[in-house]
C-alpha cells in the first residue's frame, strides 16, 4: 500500500478518553495501532505509535477530568493529539524527568505512575510539544515520522 | 526458546492463545511497571509479572510481546483473560515467584530483552 499510493489522504480517527475508566483505558490506541497494520505501515512505527498513544491515553485517565485522543495518519507521518480538560501541569520539565510523578497509589498498584509516561512518549518521538499550566488542560502534540 | 519448554519448566498453565505454543521468543522483560516495559521490553519478548489486570494486557499488545507469564499463581480476572484472547497472547500460570521465574529461565539460557549493559 504504501509504495502503490504515496499520496493517499490522511485519515483521522478520534476517540474520547473518559476520566478514570481502567476497563476501557487502552482501546483508543488499540484501535490506532489496528489501523497502522491494516494499512500495512512498517512494525517499528507501529510500535512507537502504539506506545506513545497508550502512554497519552493512560495519562488522561489517570491524572485529568477526561479528554480526547486523535490519530492523523498520513504518508509521511502519524500524528497523535492527547487533550484534556485540566488540571494541568504546573511544571512541565518537572513532570518531563524520569521517575517524578503525582499518580495515586491505586494507579501505582496497576503498574503505572512510575514518573516514566512523558520521558518514553519523548522517545517514540519525532517532535513532542505539551502545552499546560496549572488550572488548565493539558494537550500533548506527537509526531513520528514514517521515516527517521 | 519455544514457549511449549518454557511453559514445562515452569509448570505453567496455559490460559489463553495455546496454538501460541510453538512460537519462539527472544528475550524476556521481568517488571511489575508497565512504563518500563513500554520504554524497554525488545519486539517478540515474554513478560513475567507479577501484576494480572487488564493494563498488562494492553501494554503487552503495545509493545509487541507474544507471551505474558503470571507468576506466584496470579489468576487474572475472566475479563482479563477474554482480552488475552482476543489479542492472540499466549498466557500461562506459574506457581512459582518472580525471582524463581527468572532463574529457572535464565538457567535454561533465556536472556533479558533489553540491552541491559551486557
Amino acid at each position: 500500500m504504501m509504495d502503490d499510493n504515496k499520496q493517499f489522504k490522511p485519515l483521522k480517527l478520534h476517540f474520547t478518553v473518559e476520566q478514570g475508566d481502567f476497563i476501557r483505558a487502552g482501546e483508543a490506541s488499540s484501535k490506532i495501532k489496528k489501523v497502522l497494520s491494516q494499512l500495512g505501515f512498517p512494525g517499528p512505527l507501529i510500535r512507537r505509535v502504539a506506545i506513545a498513544a497508550y502512554e497519552a491515553e493512560m495519562n488522561i485517565v489517570i491524572h485529568s477530568w477526561g479528554g480526547e485522543l486523535e490519530a492523523e495518519i498520513g504518508p509521511e507521518h502519524v500524528k497523535i493529539v492527547a487533550r484534556d480538560r485540566g488540571p494541568g501541569i504546573p511544571d512541565i520539565a518537572l513532570a518531563m524527568e524520569e521517575g517524578y510523578s503525582t499518580a495515586p497509589d491505586k494507579v501505582r498498584e496497576m503498574g503505572f505512575g512510575a514518573g516514566m509516561g512523558l520521558p518514553n512518549i519523548q522517545n517514540c518521538a519525532t517532535e513532542f510539544i505539551i502545552e499546560s499550566g496549572e488550572g488548565k488542560g493539558t494537550v500533548l502534540r506527537i509526531l513520528i515520522a514514517v521515516k527517521e | 526458546m519455544l514457549l511449549k519448554d518454557i511453559c514445562d519448566w515452569l509448570q505453567g498453565e496455559v490460559l489463553t492463545g495455546r496454538d501460541k505454543m510453538g512460537m519462539e521468543v527472544q528475550g524476556a522483560c521481568a517488571s511489575d511497571l508497565m512504563s518500563h516495559v513500554l520504554a524497554n521490553a525488545g519486539e517478540k519478548a515474554l513478560l513475567i509479572t507479577g501484576l494480572n489486570n487488564l493494563q498488562v494486557v494492553r501494554t503487552a499488545e503495545m509493545s509487541d510481546i507474544e507471551a505474558i507469564i503470571f507468576v506466584q499463581n496470579k489468576r487474572p480476572a475472566p475479563e482479563v483473560l477474554e482480552l488475552a484472547k482476543e489479542k492472540h497472547l499466549l498466557t500461562i500460570l506459574t506457581p512459582y515467584s518472580m525471582f524463581t521465574t527468572c532463574g529457572i529461565l535464565f538457567k535454561n539460557g533465556l536472556r533479558c530483552g533489553l540491552d541491559d549493559g551486557r
